[in-house]
């Protein structure tokens, strides 16, 4: 950095002056006061000395043949540019209108003949002070433009990284709308989706702390995580408390991030919302436009550690045809010419006044323009709608792994028991599904493999050993009370068990799958003709839910046994093409 | 915005007083306001009487507050806040980590 110096340096002063006499007086007396003279007969020569010496300061008399003065200053200025040298006329005219001139034609200063020396040497001192605070401003400002393009290179090039990193997962499916605007290169907020195993779909929106480069750091890890753990199939729950323990950890106190994250089931139609500093999301229905809010009931992530963090979710119902609107702070906060905020009571309208619930997004950022104006936008701000619709008009995860059919495990069996301390706290599906993956050929069939196993778990689990109906489950306000019951009990569990024996064998091309659920409860009449009666009088149910009719869609059979205690499925996988 | 900081005679209580905008111009000021006291306090005040706004940021200052306070067992009171300020600070759910009234 250029260091303002006090000016001991000696200064080159050019002097323009057609006069001998006053010429070598001006020469001597710059001299004496250490700075180096450099002599000009007339205005052209002055422009010319100007050019090859580059000196720091100029006296110039006004009144010259060849080229005046007046002339010469406009020239000198010119060639100059944009660096400061100062021009002090130093004339015999004295009429205001010529002074003006002097100041007109770009010199800084002028000082009527006969001048005063003491007054001279100041001027040249202070005029000397401002060219050198001019060159610091200069040079510092070159500096920043210099920084500032460096600054926009590395955003540039972390902003590549960052975006394979946090990448859009499934945010193109057709039941998704979303908008992100960026305030700067990076903005602090982070939009992800992830389709599950089981088929369903997590999207999860977070607002950092702060813009830019701070933000994004702690979208990193949290996309990670996300895409990580959801396509391992790991519970909304489990990926929260990670994404949360990752974040206390490695973000200083006071970054955090507030989000909120959604687990549909289409299937179920229902979702799971957990929802820590985001302004309410909205469940908007179709069949009434009703809407509903879906406030922040926690702390944002990162901010507590461990065990005092909640990841407790609530459920809502969502039939096909319902959204889900989540959105961060930046939309409300959006502010009109007088500063005024759109807020939550403008957004609440939209729902209101709306008409056809699939132009709801559009009307939303429409209301949003009409009130802000042509103001530019505050804060970061992201909309997404997430819509209910039927699993099958969704286009599947793309896999990522890749198919080697030679390599893996091809026979093999294995029985896995869970008694009831680790039914009440933990997931078998992600270590299931992970050993099962060692099959490269089942890869293919994630999903399906994961919706089987994780229906016939739940049915052991909820109607086995627990022995919950699902018959409760077929109105609004039992299915709540379902899931409520099934909370309470999984609490007071206590010498239960679900067992899975999966048995795998290889066939030419492809392999045989065989998996029993196994549980501790009373059993079922699976033979039932009566339940079977009930079940054709309530359409789409059947005696164990919606579940099973689902599984025998995808496997080649399913075999109740041992008192309804049991169910064996057998699943028979080819290689494609 | 303007930051003001007052310590009870007997060095027990702090109170930060803020006036206008809460966001992260007032970073500096807001931390020289709890670490320049010649004691440390037993309990903090954070008076919201004249805050008309606060952005995350604020809220991520208000948790380095926490933090230096001795985080969990930090005894530190936002009071006087305007509906505007109370709802930033309920829907981030703050009640838990501090007294708001």
């Amino acid at each position: 950095m250029l260091v303002f110096d006090a000016g001991q340096d000696p200064l080159k002063v050019l002097i323009a002056d057609d006069n001998d006499s006053d010429r070598m007086i001006l020469q001597a007396f710059v001299k004496k006061q250490g700075h180096i003279p450099i002599n000009a007969r007339d205005g052209q020569e002055a422009v010319e000395l100007f050019e090859s010496e580059r000196p720091d300061i100029v006296l110039l008399d006004a009144l010259m043949p060849v080229m005046d003065g007046f002339e010469a200053a406009r020239v000198i200025k010119g060639l100059a540019g944009e660096n400061m040298i100062p021009i002090i006329f130093l004339t015999s005219l004295q009429d205001a209108d010529s002074l003006a001139r002097c100041l007109d034609v770009g010199g800084d200063d002028f000082l009527s003949k006969p001048y005063n020396r003491v007054i001279l040497q100041a001027k040249i001192t202070a005029f000397n002070r401002m060219r050198l605070l001019h060159s610091t401003v200069q040079a510092q400002r070159d500096q920043i433009v210099l920084h500032n393009e460096q600054l926009m290179h590395e955003q540039e090039v972390a902003k590549k990284v960052f975006d394979n990193i946090a990448h859009p997962g499934c945010l193109q499916a057709s039941n998704i709308n979303y908008l992100v605007s960026p305030m700067a290169v990076f903005n602090g907020d982070v939009l992800l989706a992830a389709r599950k195993p089981s088929g369903g779909m997590l999207v999860f929106l977070g607002d950092f702390t702060g813009h830019g480069l701070p933000a994004a750091i702690g979208a990193m890890p949290t996309s990670e995580i996300f895409y990580g753990m959801a396509l391992k199939g790991f519970s909304m729950q489990d990926i929260l408390k990670e994404i949360n323990n990752k974040l206390k950890k490695i973000l200083p106190v006071g970054v955090f991030c507030c989000g909120c994250m959604v687990d549909i089931s289409f299937r179920k139609e229902i979702a799971e919302v957990w929802n820590g500093g985001l302004p309410d999301c909205f469940m908007y229905r179709a069949e009434d436009r009703d809407s509903e809010p879906m406030p922040s009931f926690h702390l944002p992530l990162g901010v507590l550690g461990g065990i005092s963090f909640s990841a407790e979710t609530h459920l809502y119902e969502m039939k096909h045809g319902d959204r889900i609107f989540l959105w961060s702070d930046g939309i409300h906060e959006e502010m009109d010419e007088n500063e005024v905020m759109f807020g939550n009571e403008r957004l609440m309208e939209v729902f209101e006044e709306n008409q056809d619930p699939a132009l709801v997004f559009d009307e939303l950022q429409q209301a949003v323009r009409d009130f802000t104006g042509s103001t530019l936008q505050g804060d970061d701000h992201s909309i997404v709608e997430i819509q209910s619709v039927p699993e099958d008009g969704l286009i599947e995860n793309v896999s990522g792994y890749a198919a080697d059919y030679k390599s893996g495990p091809k026979d093999w069996q294995f029985t896995f028991r869970l008694g009831a301390s680790s039914l009440k706290s933990f997931n078998p599906l992600p270590l299931m599904i992970h050993i099962l993956m060692e099959v490269p050929g089942l890869r293919a069939h994630s999903g399906k493999i994961y919706t089987i196993l994780s229906e016939l778990f739940n049915n052991a689990l909820e109607h086995g050993v627990m022995g919950l109906s699902s018959e409760l489950k077929s109105s609004s306000a039992g299915f709540a009370e379902y899931y409520q019951k099934r909370q309470d009990f999984l609490q007071t569990l206590d010498d239960c068990f679900v067992e899975f024996e999966l048995d795998h064998k290889p066939l030419e091309c492809g392999g045989i799958l065989k998996m029993v659920v196994r549980d501790s409860g009373k059993g079922f009449e699976y033979n039932n003709k009566t339940n079977v009666k009930k079940a054709a009088l309530n359409k789409s149910e059947t005696y164990c839910g919606r579940g099973i009719p689902l599984v025998k869609t995808l496997c080649r059979s399913v075999q109740h046994s041992e008192g309804g205690r049991a169910v064996e499925v057998v699943f028979e996988w080819r290689i494609e093409g | 915005m303007a930051i003001w900081s007052s310590q009870s005679q007997d060095g027990k209580e702090l109170t930060i007083k803020i006036q206008g905008r809460f966001d992260f111009s007032a970073h500096q000021e807001f931390r020289d306001a709890y670490e320049e006291t010649s004691e440390p306090p037993e309990q903090y005040v954070v008076d919201m009487k004249d805050t008309t706004y606060l952005d995350s940021s604020a809220l991520g200052m208000l948790l380095l507050l926490r933090d230096h306070a001795g985080g969990d067992t930090a005894n530190i009171n936002i009071v006087n806040c305007n509906p505007d300020v109370k709802k930033i600070l309920t829907i981030s759910n703050f009640e838990q980590l501090f007294g708001i009234n």
